[in-house]
């Protein structure tokens, strides 16, 4: 193996990929060979680093030194200053928002200070396309160890007395399911990883299987040993083909090692492991939904009981549990039961990891404790909202979770107090709104989502959510009453109460808490048909203000259907009836001449 | 019933388009246990015609022994299958939510003027098919469009036009 005095890692997470880091890779390899570094440096392609907003991030070690939104061009740069003369580059550097110092090592910067990187360890460290850099990090170590110090029933207690709980987004305890999978009679059984994270603005799970596939793969072999299991499928979305390319490598690596595959190390114990590709529906991401869909039939959920611990794919028994969740079982079998119980709260242990998005600075991937208020992700990590428009509301648990207001912002998150609030944690979903987001529109918008992705199975789902839809775009375009309120209300805690699976019992919640939190812009489009936000087109004007228009054309000449008519220097005039709202002509005035209401 | 099939979902198969099987074939008989292999099968022949037509799907349910009628079951439960063909350029706009609140909405809207199609079509001409996508994870640079899986990061209703021009001359230069 060869040595290198320098490693510039470079992250090659899809968020960085798409701000054209595989071209600083070129660049940097490029000017490492035209300086003659080459046997002094080497270029890394790592997972992602979280901080999304700042990409491509590229780190050199072992300076430790981050760079943030580095181009084609800095590549030579960084190489001549940082790799040949030893000076880090400041320009390229982070830059604190507030006082605007430069900031070298991540771990001062406050997008990093308040995470714990349990699930994440390795992302942004090793090469996810290297077994060896895996393996030089404790990996297959805990594998290793309960094959040859720990019986299946040992195992399983050590998951339980973790605390582990489903990182998909219910919180069921982990172990508990390995034990009912454990005690379950049968020949056969399956180990299955829910990868069809589906939930718009979220990309936990693919960065950890971009970052560092292995570490589920070493989790479900676990799971395995512990509930006597030897085959192991991953339902992993189509749209991840990044994520898809790294799980095929890491998993011919790991047969080649013989980590995985007949025998492993020598204990007797086979374990097989293979992918099966999603096809773009979001309601298998319910675990009886996906076992139809890897058995090759439509994505419908099935009636719960029997669980799939003890009627599961080809109804054999069944452990599903989520990326991330498998992502935290092998520190746990290395560190033990106890050191996970030291992060996080008694009843909710260990970390979580959210996608923060949205109306927010940070936008990226971080991993906090369990038990940190909401009002801390939002401020202190996200370093608060973009454009320093004023915090609106806090959305988790994607199209199953709810809208949080600022009352609520100074909750612990745990499972409980996140649906004690209306909400839930789900997957990790957490997009942040400001004054502009309407949140009728909002709870509107995720109703569309759960329409198109219903399975029409059950009645309450299929036809409740149309209703709920139906009278929220009557409510966005002014024909809404008053009445439609109460109804909206009844109506979802039917459908909570009467659907069939996770998708129908958690889709009004969008609705829901936007009407319990947010109930005075309901009645603001109902009683005055008016959009506080004026973000619902519908309730919306754009005329002119005589006594601002300079007559610069600008908007008639921007107006796509040509609505605007007027000379050079004279007022313009906006033809109601033609307007398509689009708001161009707001937004390129030159004299915030053009009004809205 | 094929024809029955082809009218209830109003589908633009080309009747023009012929498909060569034997590499679909070959695939298929490679599998070792055909249980539950339908969807792969379907994903390795959308990857090698680009859509599934009635025609392909009946091929399939032959192949496979189960009947027709439950491949087009599955085709048309998934999104990620189409029995319509895409366009040369296939323009997607991300409406995930964190481009949602980020004005994508506007920028799906600058792209149907643009394209002159609504979300969901394909242009007359067949260069163009303009789909909604569900976030592609790329939340960073919300508002997102990607096109042939290119993405393009932080767009802007200016953008749009020059997105499309650019696929544009890149046509024109082909031909």
């Amino acid at each position: 193996m060869d040595r290198f005095r320098m490693h510039i890692l470079i992250c090659g997470g899809t968020g960085c990929k798409a701000s054209e880091a595989d071209g600083v890779k070129a660049a940097l390899r490029l000017s490492i060979e035209k300086n003659g570094m080459s046997r002094e440096a080497q270029v890394v392609t790592t997972g992602c680093f979280g901080f999304c907003e700042q990409g491509p991030i590229v780190k050199v070690y072992p300076d430790n030194v981050f760079y943030v939104h580095v181009t084609e061009k800095d590549a030579d740069l960084i190489v001549k200053e940082h790799v040949v003369k030893g000076r880090p580059v400041e320009s390229l550097m982070f830059h604190d928002a507030n006082d605007g110092a430069s900031i070298s090592e991540h771990r001062s910067m406050p997008f990093y200070q308040s995470q714990v990187r349990i699930a994440l360890r390795n992302c942004g460290i090793i090469d996810p396309e290297k077994i060896d850099d895996y393996i030089a990090l404790d990996g297959y170590q805990a594998l290793a160890k309960v094959l040859t110090e720990m019986t299946p029933e040992e195992t399983t207690k050590e998951i339980i007395d973790s605390g582990l709980r489903g990182r998909g987004g219910a919180g069921f305890p982990t172990g508990v399911k390995w034990e009912t999978t454990r005690k379950a009679q049968d020949d056969k059984k399956y180990v299955v990883c829910n990868a069809d994270e589906g939930d718009p603005g979220a990309f936990m799970d693919r960065s950890i299987l971009e970052g560092d596939p292995h570490s589920v793969l070493e989790a479900m072999a676990i799971a395995g040993y512990a509930i006597g299991a030897n085959e192991g499928v991953i339902y992993i979305r189509a749209e991840y083909p990044l994520a898809v390319e790294r799980l095929n490598i890491a998993i011919s690596q790991a047969e080649e090692y013989g980590l995985l595959g007949e025998d492993i190390l020598g204990t007797g114990f086979s374990f097989k492991i293979r992918l099966n590709l999603g096809a773009g529906a979001f309601v298998c991401g319910e675990e009886t939904a996906l076992l139809n869909s890897i058995q090759g039939t439509r994505g419908e959920p099935r009636v719960k009981p029997p669980f799939p611990a003890q009627k599961g794919l080809w109804d054999k028994p069944t452990v599903i549990n989520n990326v991330e969740t498998y992502a935290n079982v092998c520190p746990i079998i290395n560190n033990g039961a106890e050191w996970f119980r030291k992060t996080g709260t008694d009843k909710c242990p260990g970390t979580k990891v959210f996608a923060l998005a949205g109306k927010i600075n940070n936008v990226g991937l971080v991993e906090v404790p369990m038990g940190i208020k909401l009002s801390d992700i939002v401020y202190k990590i996200g370093g608060g909202i973009r454009n320093a428009k004023k915090f609106k509301s806090l959305q988790t648990g994607g199209p199953s979770g709810g809208c949080i207001s600022t009352e609520n912002l100074d909750i612990e998150i745990t499972y409980e107090t996140l649906q004690s609030v209306g909400s839930m944690m789900g997957s990790g979903g957490m997009i942040v709104m400001d004054e502009d987001d309407c949140m009728v529109n909002i709870a509107k918008y995720y109703l569309d989502f759960t329409l198109e992705e219903s399975c029409g199975k059950c009645t309450p789902c299929r036809v409740g959510n149309t209703r709920l839809y139906e009278m929220l775009d009557d409510i966005t375009k002014g024909r809404g009453k008053m009445e439609y309120l109460d109804e909206l209300e009844q109506l979802g805690e039917v459908i909570k109460d009467c659907s069939l699976c996770g998708l129908g019992q958690t889709a009004p919640n969008p609705v829901l808490s936007t009407l319990k939190y947010f109930r005075d812009e309901y009645e603001e489009h109902i009683l005055h048909k008016r959009c506080p936000a004026k973000a619902c087109k519908d309730l919306l004007r754009f005329f002119v203000i005589p006594e601002k228009c300079i007559g610069c054309t600008l908007c008639a000449r921007n107006c796509p259907v040509s609505c605007i008519s007027g000379d050079r220097k004279v007022v313009h005039e906006i033809d109601q009836s033609r307007c398509i709202k689009c708001g161009e002509c707001f937004e390129k005035c030159p004299k915030e001449a053009i009004a809205r209401e | 019933m094929l024809q029955t099939l082809q009218s209830a979902d109003g589908s633009n198969d080309r009747p023009t388009d012929e498909f060569d099987y034997a590499s679909l074939d070959r695939y298929i008989d490679s599998l070792t246990d055909k249980r539950g292999a339908l969807i792969p099968v379907l994903h390795k022949a959308q990857s090698l015609f680009g859509y599934l037509p009635v025609e392909v799907q009946s091929h399939i349910a032959l192949k496979l022994d189960i009947p027709s009628a439950k491949v087009f079951g599955v085709v048309t439960f998934y999104s990620f299958f189409t029995m319509k063909k895409k366009g040369e350029y296939k323009v997607d706009i991300c409406l995930g939510t964190a481009c949602f609140v980020r004005g994508a909405q506007k920028i799906a809207d600058a792209l149907c003027r643009e394209l002159n199609i609504k979300v969901g079509e394909v242009s007359e001409d067949g260069l163009f098919s303009l789909d909604a996508l569900r976030c592609v994870g790329a939340c960073g640079l919300a508002p997102v469009v990607s096109v042939n899986g290119k993405v393009y990061g932080r767009v802007t209703e200016d953008d749009v036009k020059s997105i499309v021009e650019e696929q544009m001359v890149k046509d024109g230069e082909r031909r």
